[in-house]
C-alpha cells in the first residue's frame, strides 16, 4: 500500500484532526488495511497455520510472573522450537497469546503501539484496568476471523500501581474479559499447567518461587501436552519468563531461567511428577 | 496602472505574515536544546507541570515548540501519530527525526502561504544517534524554514541573548549537571520583556527532558520534581567545583 504519510505535500489532514488518542481509531481512519482485522473473510476455515501454545501466569506480594513454552505447531509437525509467545506491552504490564501464532503476534505488535501511543498524546497512563480493556476491544475485533479458525487467546498480566498489586486478566474469543485470583494459564497445554499452578501458588510466594512455581507448571504442560515444548536442555532453548513489578518489566535472561530450569529437571530425574 | 483595492503585493503578505508571527513567537519564553556527554538535553521554563513544551515523539527522536499552544500542540499529535505509524508499517529503526522535521518543514510552509494567518510556533526536533556524532538537531520556524543544528539551539522571544550566553559556555561533551547549568544561566540570560532579569529558575517553573542514549529502547526521559530538584543542587555543586 501507499505510505499515508509519504506524498502528501503536507501532512495529510487526518494526522491534523484532533481527537482519538487511540492509535487502533486513528489507524481505522488514517490506514485501515494496517489493521490486523482487516482481511476479507476466507472461503474455508483455515487450520494449516502455526499455533502457539501454553502461557501460565502467577502474582505474588507486589508484582507477577509470566511463562512462555517456546514452541508453534501446525498439525502434528513443530513449526517453531524458539518461538516467543511472552512480550513486553508497555513498562509496567506484559502480554502472552496462545492460538493462531501470525495473529497474536500482529495482535500483540498493535497492542503495544496502541499503549505507547496514549502514553505520548496524553501524557499521561492508562490504568491497568482501562488496559485490559483495550485488549478486549482488539480480541472483540478478530471474532470472524476466530469463527473461521484463526483464533488467538491473550493473556495479560501486570502491576497495578494504585493497589501496588499484580493482577492477571483472561480473555475469551468474543473478547470478554475476565480477572483472575492469584494464576492462570492459557493454551492447548493449560488444562496440565493449571492444575499443576493449583496445588503450588501460595499467597506468601516470593518472586524466586513464583518463577519456579511457573516453569513447573510449563514442564508438567509439555509433560502431557504433545503441542507444548519443554525445556530444550541440548539447545538451550528455555521458557521466555519476564516479571512486572514496582520497577516494571523485566524479562529474565537465557541464564536466569538456566538456572531454574535445570534445577526443575534435576528434580524430576528423582521425582517425575514434580 | 490602477491596483485594486485592498491589494498587497506578495512581498508585502510575506512581510506581513512574518511580521505576525514574530511577534507571537517573541512573547513566549525560550527552551534550549542541547547536546550533553549522553545524549540530547531539553530545557524550558514552562510554570505549567502538566502543558508540556518538550515531548517524545519516538524512541529516539523528541520535540520542543515554542509559540501558540494549540497549534504547536496540534503539530506533537501528527508528528507522534506519523511516526507511530512508519514504526508500525515498517519497523522502530526506520523512524528518523530527519523524516519527521521534513514534514513539519513541509506542513508549516504550506500553512504559512495557504492559511489566512501563520502558525506562531517554533520547533526543534532532535534525533539521539548511537554516538555523540550521529546527533541531529533541526531547528524549524513558522515559514517552514528549516536549518540543521551542531551542539545547541535556542528557540522563543529571547532566543539571540539565550544563544549568546551558551555560545560561551556550551561544550558538546559536557556531563548533565553541567550542561543543565549552563543552559539554565543561559535562559535566565534571557529576559522576558517587562521580566525580572533576576528570577529564580527552579523545579517549579522548568521543564526538563532528555534523549538519553544510555537508555534501551525508549530514550526520552523526564526529570520532574525531587529528581530535578537533586539535579539542581548537583549541578550548582558542579559550578562550584568549576570556579
Amino acid at each position: 500500500m501507499a505510505d499515508p504519510a509519504g506524498v502528501a505535500r503536507r501532512l495529510p489532514s487526518v494526522f491534523m484532526t484532533p481527537g482519538t488518542s487511540s492509535f487502533t481509531e486513528f489507524l481505522a481512519t488514517a490506514a485501515p488495511d494496517l489493521l490486523p482485522g482487516a482481511r476479507e473473510s476466507l472461503p474455508v476455515a483455515v487450520t494449516e497455520v502455526a499455533h502457539g501454545t501454553t502461557i501460565v501466569a502467577v502474582t505474588f506480594p507486589g508484582g507477577v510472573i509470566m511463562a512462555g513454552d517456546r514452541r508453534a505447531t501446525m498439525g502434528n509437525v513443530i513449526a517453531q522450537r524458539d518461538v516467543e509467545k511472552v512480550f513486553h506491552a508497555d513498562e509496567y504490564s506484559c502480554v502472552g497469546y496462545a492460538g493462531t501464532a501470525g495473529i497474536g503476534a500482529d495482535l500483540v505488535r498493535l497492542y503495544q503501539v496502541e499503549l505507547e501511543h496514549y502514553e505520548k498524546i496524553e501524557g499521561s497512563t492508562l490504568s491497568l484496568d482501562a488496559k485490559a480493556n483495550r485488549l478486549s476491544f482488539m480480541i472483540k475485533n478478530n471474532l470472524g476471523m476466530a469463527l473461521q479458525g484463526l483464533a488467538v487467546i491473550p493473556l495479560y498480566a501486570g502491576y497495578d500501581p494504585d493497589t501496588r498489586k499484580g493482577r492477571i486478566f483472561s480473555y475469551d474469543i468474543t473478547g470478554s474479559r475476565a480477572e483472575e485470583t492469584g494464576f492462570h494459564a492459557i493454551g492447548s497445554g493449560s488444562v496440565f499447567a493449571r492444575g499443576a499452578l493449583k496445588k503450588r501458588v501460595r499467597v506468601d510466594l516470593t518472586p524466586q518461587d513464583a518463577t519456579r512455581v511457573c516453569v513447573d507448571a510449563l514442564y508438567d504442560a509439555a509433560d502431557d501436552d504433545s503441542a507444548t515444548g519443554g525445556p530444550d536442555l541440548i539447545r538451550r532453548i528455555y521458557p521466555v519468563v519476564a516479571s512486572v513489578t514496582e520497577d516494571g518489566f523485566r524479562r529474565f535472561t537465557d541464564d536466569e531461567v538456566g538456572v531454574v530450569v535445570n534445577t526443575v529437571v534435576a528434580d524430576r530425574m528423582t521425582n517425575p511428577g514434580g | 496602472m490602477t491596483m485594486p483595492f485592498g491589494y498587497a503585493s506578495p512581498e508585502q503578505q510575506v512581510r506581513d505574515r512574518s511580521e505576525y508571527a514574530r511577534k507571537g513567537i517573541a512573547r513566549g519564553r525560550s527552551v534550549i536544546v542541547r547536546s550533553y556527554s549522553d545524549g540530547i538535553l531539553f530545557v524550558a521554563e514552562n510554570p505549567s507541570s502538566t502543558l508540556h513544551k518538550i515531548s517524545e515523539i519516538y524512541d529516539r527522536v523528541a520535540f520542543a515548540a515554542v509559540g501558540k499552544y494549540n497549534e504547536f500542540e496540534n503539530l506533537r499529535t501528527a508528528g507522534v501519530r506519523m511516526m507511530d505509524v512508519r514504526g508500525y508499517m515498517y519497523d522502530r529503526r526506520d523512524v528518523t527525526g530527519r523524516a519527521l522535521a521534513n514534514f513539519y518543514a513541509q506542513t508549516l510552509g504550506t500553512i504559512f502561504t495557504d492559511s489566512i494567518k501563520p502558525y506562531e510556533v517554533e520547533l526543534v526536533v532532535a534525533e539521539v544517534g548511537q554516538e555523540a556524532a550521529s546527533d541531529q538537531i533541526y531547528r524549524l520556524t513558522y515559514d517552514g524554514s528549516i536549518a540543521d543544528e551542531r551542539g545547541f539551539v535556542a528557540i522563543g522571544g529571547q532566543s539571540e541573548q539565550v544563544s549568546t550566553s551558551l555560545k560561551e559556555h556550551h561544550a558538546d561533551s559536557q556531563p548533565l549537571a553541567a550542561a543543565l547549568r549552563v543552559a539554565v544561566n543561559a535562559l535566565r540570560a534571557g529576559t522576558p520583556p517587562g521580566g525580572n532579569g533576576d528570577r529564580v529558575l527552579s523545579s517549579a517553573n522548568l521543564e526538563v527532558a532528555m534523549l538519553d542514549r544510555t537508555r534501551s529502547r525508549r530514550l526520552f526521559k523526564r526529570i520532574f520534581g525531587p529528581q530535578l530538584d537533586l539535579l539542581l543542587a548537583e549541578s550548582a555543586e558542579s559550578a562550584e567545583s568549576a570556579g
